[in-house]
């Protein structure tokens, strides 16, 4: 015990000096962004304003979650790390193999039943917001997810422009429902096959690409289709972007409170609130339908191919797989899933403009794949309710209000709240929520497979 | 079997280059129907870029690579496909294919090659079951209405996949992995692994069987075991093996006939025991006395 004291005083001085070199360092991070602010006073000039209190308190928080992360949190890491492995896994299989059997359909089960719910809870005026947030905002993401995860999860092929096929649906269905007044149920395959037209148009030029390379030439179609949008005003309208998009009908009859209108047809009163309902089903319908179809093309060769060519492209080609149709298909259904999205997006908002499809859009797609775990739908569809919903909880933080001030805006943290996800995940799952990979047959028992056998599409290989 | 079977693959005056390098010099040599054929020589004596120009992931710079499908007639109308322009002759007893015309994928689809790798190139997150199923991926693929009827899963192509799982379960049986098809191709050991590659080529129902190395890390037991798939395969499976190795276990005891390359060029063609003899192979082996450095120079032509 002689020599455990010493050593002990000696950490503690260790401990401590690292506090202070974070709280440094959070000091001078936040001196610029924090402790000064600029506000426009009475006379419209602008004056520089100083936030010392807020300055030191934030610093003084980074110093002492240091201190405490040093003191309780690695010491428990450590012993996490040299407790030998217990036999407890068979037990805790168990379990998950039971919560793994119900939890999809007791999760289908709850989004079909949600609106219903919703409405119970709120009434018919208030459940707007949370089924048209929650829901179809959600469920927009998840689709968009699924639709990324057959690109980059499954074929390995880093898409960073995946907006760009999102767009191509949107402006598919508001120009051509504008112009020859289609119906949505026309249009929706219309700007499918549209978007996957020009997945393939992006699939051709990128075929040899792999990567970091493979991300670059993606991310830059995606802006060229955005500035093609701002720019070619004669067609699109440019900024000002397309309004009037006419909305979805149910089957031919129209929401609206006209006799003819929807309320009227089946004797209800009028409430915006139906078509939010119906929004909300047909998201889902089409959601389940890229997650059916998607589960399906697993089961077949195209979708073997496609993780095949994840792991080992060169092999591929050697087993006489034409590695560039199995590309390009992974691209156009891809892109046709981001078309079907896209249009719902533009009859749900009858107004779509190039803002609603910047890299941001592209970036918070495949950070809900990254997050998810690649490959995996559970993992996408619960990366995107963390995400999507977590944006829309702050903006139903209104009690932060009263303890930060008036002023006190919690979605202006909304990125900050990102940055701090994604390093806990970096942390605790690099590979995302759900890593495990479910083969797509078997012959006696269907075991998953380990993350770190399974390749991802996001690391350039170093051979070959 | 000796020599004298017909005639399945025929290298001619083939040369690559990469860039001053000369990899491969004017090789000409044939690989026979239901033979084992040995290629074998020093290290960077360019035997494994000749398999890749056989199997089409290079282009050679000269020269001509013809293989033939069950009609040894057709042989006569090689200059003639060659004068064409065209990458093969189908007719309807037999095909005759230029393989360096041909992409890499086409090679081992209509050609009907397969090769394993150096390397091992497994698909490591697959089972060995996917692995294998892969491998029957252009038949499937056939089956499933490429893929526009599979989404509705109709019956003929589950029939389909049920015999490719059939097969696999069958290949997964002659290399004693039948109790590990559904562990993922990564956790094999190596041995297994190797076999593992070598069944995915078989999937695919070659005519000519391509192994870079496949004895490459294994304990002697292993090989005998290799030794002895191997000529099941060319038995059973009436197909022929092109094999690159340096394990002389295994090239002397199941090889029909070696090719040895050194620097590029052949220098010496016949059966193992002419080839054990040989004072070239010997020479480029061992090297020589000082005293007869020039002699033997002179007869390779160095």
């Amino acid at each position: 015990m002689d020599g455990a004291t010493p050593s002990w005083r000696l950490d503690s001085v260790r401990v401590f000096k690292d506090a202070g070199l974070t709280a440094l360092i959070a000091f001078g991070l936040l001196l610029p962004l924090v402790g000064f602010q600029t506000v426009t006073d009475v006379r419209n000039v602008l004056i520089l304003q100083t936030r010392f209190p807020l300055l030191l308190a934030l610093t003084a928080a980074v110093g002492i979650g240091r201190l405490a992360y040093s003191l309780s949190i690695s010491p428990w890491l450590e012993r996490r790390a040299t407790r030998p492995v217990a036999a407890a896994p068979p037990t805790r299989f168990d379990w998950w193999a039971i919560a793994g059997r119900w939890f999809i359909p007791f999760a289908i089960g709850f989004v079909v039943v949600y609106p219903m719910i919703i409405l119970a809870m709120n009434g018919r005026s208030g459940a707007v917001t949370w089924i048209d947030n929650f829901g179809i905002q959600i469920l927009i993401y998840v689709m968009l997810g699924w639709g990324l995860n057959i690109v980059v999860g499954l074929a390995g092929l880093l898409d960073l422009g995946y907006v760009a096929f999102y767009a191509v649906g949107a402006y598919s269905y508001a120009l051509l429902a504008k112009t020859f007044g289609f119906s949505f149920w026309i249009l929706l395959p219309l700007a499918g096959c549209l978007s996957s037209f020009w997945g393939l148009l992006l699939g051709f030029p990128v075929l040899r690409l792999r990567g970091d390379y493979l991300a670059i030439v993606t991310l830059a179609f995606g802006e060229i289709i955005r500035m093609v949008l701002i720019n070619w005003v004669a067609l699109t309208n440019g900024y000002a972007g397309i309004s009037g998009i006419p909305r979805p009908t149910f089957f031919g009859v129209p929401f609206n409170a006209d006799d003819d209108g929807f309320a009227a047809t089946f004797g209800l009163e009028f409430f915006p609130i139906y078509r939010t309902v119906f929004l909300y089903y047909l998201i889902l319908a089409l959601a389940l339908l890229t997650a059916f179809v998607t589960v399906r093309l697993r089961r077949l060769p195209v979708g073997r191919a496609w993780e095949a060519l994840r792991e080992d492209e060169i092999a591929c080609r050697s087993l006489g797989i034409n590695t560039t149709n199995t590309k390009l298909t992974a691209f156009a259904i891809g892109a046709m899933f981001a078309g079907f999205a896209g249009s719902f997006f533009a009859a749900r908002q009858g107004f779509i403009s190039p803002e609603s499809f910047t890299f941001l859009e592209s970036a918070t797609i495949l950070a809900i794949v990254v997050l998810g775990g690649m490959g995996s739908q559970i993992g996408v569809a619960i990366a995107a309710i963390a995400m999507i919903g977590g944006t829309e909880i702050l903006r139903k933080l209104d009690f932060l209000k009263d303890i930060f001030g008036p002023d006190f805006d919690p979605t202006q943290y909304r990125m900050l709240l990102f940055g701090l996800g994604m390093v806990v995940m970096m942390i605790w799952r690099p590979r995302g929520l759900i890593t495990r990979r479910t083969p797509s047959v078997f012959l006696k028992e269907r075991k998953s497979i380990a993350p770190d056998l399974v390749k991802e599409g996001l690391v350039k290989e170093g051979s070959g | 079997m000796a020599a004298g079977g017909d005639t399945l693959l025929r290298v001619e005056h083939l040369t690559m280059r990469f860039g001053g390098l000369i990899a491969i010099d004017d090789l000409s040599f044939e690989a026979h129907k239901g033979e084992i054929t040995a290629l074998i020589g020093p290290n960077g004596a360019g035997k494994t870029t000749v398999f890749n120009c056989i199997t089409g992931f290079y282009k050679p710079h000269t020269g001509r690579i013809g293989l033939c499908h069950s009609e040894p007639a057709l042989w006569s109308e090689l200059d003639a496909l060659t004068g064409s322009g065209r990458r093969s002759i189908k007719k309807p007893g037999g095909a005759l294919f230029q393989l360096e015309r041909m992409p890499d994928f086409l090679v081992a689809d209509e050609a009907r090659v397969a090769r394993t790798f150096q390397n091992i190139r497994l698909f490591p997150g697959m089972t060995a079951l996917e692995n294998l199923l892969v491998a029957q991926h252009n038949r499937l693929m056939l089956a499933s209405g490429y893929t526009l009827l599979g989404i509705f899963g109709i019956p003929s192509y589950r029939a389909a996949e049920r015999a490719a799982i059939d097969k696999a379960r069958d290949w997964l049986d002659r290399i004693g992995l039948l109790a590990r098809a559904d562990d993922p191709a990564g956790d094999l050991p190596y041995g297994d692994q190797r076999r593992l590659e070598i069944a995915r080529a078989m999937c695919t129902d070659p005519v000519l069987l391509c192994l870079d190395e496949p004895a490459a890390g294994l304990n002697p037991r292993e090989s005998a075991d290799l030794n002895k798939l191997l000529l099941s395969i060319r038995s059973e499976c009436a197909i022929s093996i092109l094999l690159i190795e340096h394990d002389m276990s295994v090239v002397m005891e199941i090889s029909d006939r070696v090719v040895v390359l050194d620097y590029g060029v052949k220098i010496a063609d016949g059966t193992p025991a002419q080839i054990r003899s040989d004072t070239k192979v010997i020479a480029a082996y061992l090297g020589v006395a000082d005293q007869d450095v020039a002699k033997v120079e002179a007869e390779v032509g160095l």
